[in-house]
């Protein structure tokens, strides 16, 4: 009787002791899939998703609250990606829009440098009652920008096709076309 | 069947794969060069080559001579641009590109004088007494690039001949495009040029001994075969090589395969087996630019299809534009579709007006008998392409992987080996424009890396951003603090008066 309480008492106390180590040692800080997916978002907090950054976006992605679509500056390479490590399969129909870029209207522009400021690329440049340009290699299109002119004299337009970017479009049916 | 002929059914068996007989409709090939004159505006654009565009050397309004260097390549793969008349630059604009989107590209224009003065390069006496890396810097101050179609900058090419061991150069003569003669009536016309501009070119490869020298041309050239076996007759050195008349025999990595049966492995350079390729028309330009000092400035044009009036073999400026050159020559009636270069590998011109540059070999003036427009069908699994394709992939496959967007998976089983000869369009009975599958997919590719590389740069500068405003803030913390210490210690000071 006394060897059986000592037995299950010693390892209870080894178990326990075990235990308690491991889930010191072994902690799991947070969930590394979120930390993974804000790694794949472009990270400019710009909200057009309906979060209010990237790292709750992907909190929500996580969550599979949010769908993998949500992100318009990251267009398909990120819905690839996102999908990928969710375990999801990317959606069908995906249709291919133009990235779009900012651009500063000469004609109304009062170089109040509102923009270059919110701008996270640092894709804005000018100086203060100078008349305003953007980098398009900078820009991604996260419209933080357009929110902030006073004169609305920015917009956002679609990048222009060049020889550079242009491509051989997908072949359609000469009955659909 | 005489042991000759045996042993070349048995090669061509062993050593080709796929291929396919479109009809040939080489009647230019009886027709001699005709030079057409430099008309009063020449437009050349500053990119007619694989590589980095070229920067102007001259300002609106500024005179020019035939020959002279109007801008400069740019980087390690560029090539220069020459004025092909004398007159002035009337201006630097944006003009239609020869491209199937005919959006615009920068362009020189010359305002032609017609006097022609010429300012020639130096010219070397003994162009074969010259080091190999002179000839190179040569043929680069020429401006000549490769004018099979490829363009890729002949001297560029010499050098990674050095770099690399490289025991054998190919002349290609093959022009195995349906319609092109302009290769073979340079070489009935101008054989000795050809061969002289061989051996230069052997000559800057120069390593260890001379390279063996192969001129291969397509069976169906008697007269071209003829006319280059006697220009070469007394060099030890050099072969010409009849090859069976197929398409694509003249793309580099078949014909390497047929003549010395070393396959180019997926990723690798026709100079990683030790082979370089050169067309005929860039033997003739290297030789033209070494003894004559003259630079690359025209080239042979074949203008044919049902349209032309007047078809047949031209010497035409670089820089005319296409309309100009099929006002020349004539129209019979309203062209279906106008195509630069063969009616297998050229593409539909976005924009008439666009100017001819080093890699036109053709223009194709196209009634609406010859341009296949029927409807694509169902895909009947027939595997016509399949035997088609002479880098021995799976077009129907690859095609049916990229209809349902599995670039990934298309890209497994070889897309980036395609050389896009449209062999597979050509042999499928179902009119599947296979080959156009295929180059939206590569372009899609291309998309999607240039896509994750702006991504990539947008982190960057995000992260750059971040750090600077962090350290913005954390000096204005600090100055404020310091501010503070400062008044603080004022106070004390008048408290302690």
């Amino acid at each position: 009787m006394i060897a059986t309480i000592l037995t299950m008492a010693a390892m209870g106390l080894i178990l326990g002791l075990f235990l308690g180590v491991s889930a010191y040692y072994l902690k799991v800080e947070a969930e590394p899939i979120v930390e993974e997916l804000t790694e794949m978002l472009p990270g400019s907090n710009c909200g057009q998703c309906g979060f209010p950054g990237c790292a709750q976006a992907a909190a929500a992605l996580a969550s599979h609250e949010a769908p993998v679509t949500l992100c318009p500056p990251g267009g398909k390479g990120v819905v690839e990606s996102l999908s990928a490590r969710l375990g999801i399969d990317p959606p069908t129909g995906m249709v291919d829009v133009v990235p779009m870029l900012a651009f500063v209207n000469e004609a109304t522009c009062i170089g109040c440098t509102r923009c270059a400021k919110v701008c996270p690329t640092d894709a804005i440049v000018g100086a203060p009652k100078q008349i305003h340009a953007v980098i398009n290699r900078a820009c991604n299109g996260c419209r933080l920008c357009v929110d902030v002119c006073p004169t609305e004299c920015l917009q956002l337009v679609p990048e222009a096709v060049t020889l550079e970017n242009w491509r051989w479009q997908r072949p359609v049916l000469a009955s659909a076309a | 069947m005489s042991g000759l002929s045996l042993k070349l059914a048995v090669q061509t068996w062993l050593r080709t794969r796929g291929g396919v007989h479109p009809p040939e409709c080489k009647d230019t090939a009886a027709m001699p060069i005709r030079t057409i004159p430099a008309p009063a505006r020449l437009y050349l654009p500053l990119k007619q080559h694989i590589g980095a565009e070229a920067k102007p050397d001259v300002v609106p309004l500024q005179l020019v001579k035939k020959g002279q260097v109007l801008a400069r390549g740019q980087g390690s793969v560029s090539a220069h641009v020459h004025a092909p008349c004398s007159g002035h630059i009337a201006d630097i604009v944006e003009y239609p590109a020869p491209h199937p989107s005919g959006l615009p590209m920068p362009v020189l224009v010359i305002e032609n004088d017609g006097r022609d003065d010429a300012d020639e390069m130096p010219v070397a006496k003994h162009p074969h007494l010259l080091a190999p890396e002179d000839i190179a810097a040569r043929v680069q101050a020429a401006g000549i690039v490769g004018l099979g179609g490829a363009t890729f900058p002949a001297a560029v090419k010499m050098n990674l001949g050095q770099a690399k061991a490289v025991d054998m150069l190919i002349i290609n003569g093959c022009e195995c495009e349906p319609y092109l003669t302009c290769d073979d009536r340079l070489m009935q016309e101008r054989a000795a040029g050809i061969a002289d501009g061989a051996r230069i070119m052997a000559q800057a490869l120069n390593i260890v001994g001379a390279p063996d020298v192969i001129i291969a041309i397509e069976n169906n050239k008697p007269e071209a075969i003829a006319a280059m076996r006697e220009a070469t007759a007394g060099w030890r050195h050099v072969d010409v090589v009849p090859v069976p008349t197929q398409y694509p025999m003249g793309a580099e990595k078949q014909l390497v395969r047929y003549l010395t049966g070393r396959e180019v492995p997926a990723g690798k350079l026709l100079a990683d087996v030790g082979v370089l390729v050169q067309n005929v028309g860039t033997a003739y330009a290297v030789q033209q630019a070494l003894r004559t000092g003259m630079p690359l400035v025209s080239r042979i044009v074949t203008v044919a299809g049902g349209a032309v009036a007047r078809p047949g073999n031209y010497e035409v400026p670089i820089g005319m534009r296409v309309s100009d050159v099929l006002a020349h020559c004539g129209l019979v009636c309203e062209p279906a579709r106008v195509v630069m270069g063969g009616p297998m590998m050229g593409h539909a011109l976005g924009h008439p007006d666009a100017p001819v540059v080093k890699g036109t070999s053709g223009i194709l003036a196209l009634t609406a008998g010859e341009v296949r427009a029927e409807a694509e069908r169902p895909c009947i699994r027939c595997a016509a392409c399949v035997d088609a394709c002479p880098m021995g992939l799976l077009p129907v496959t690859m095609a049916s992987l990229l209809k349902s967007d599995k670039l990934d998976e298309a890209l497994g089983i070889g897309l980036s080996d395609c050389i896009s000869c449209a062999a597979c369009s050509y042999a499928c009975p179902s009119n599947i424009p296979l080959v156009h599958y295929f180059n939206y997919g590569k372009g899609e590719v291309v998309a999607k890396r240039e896509a994750k590389r702006k991504d990539e740069e947008i982190k960057r500068l995000i992260e750059e951003h971040r750090v600077r405003m962090a350290a913005i803030e954390r000096e204005k913390a600090e100055a404020a603090a310091k501010r503070q210490a400062a008044m603080e210690k004022q106070k004390a000071e008048k408290a302690a008066a």
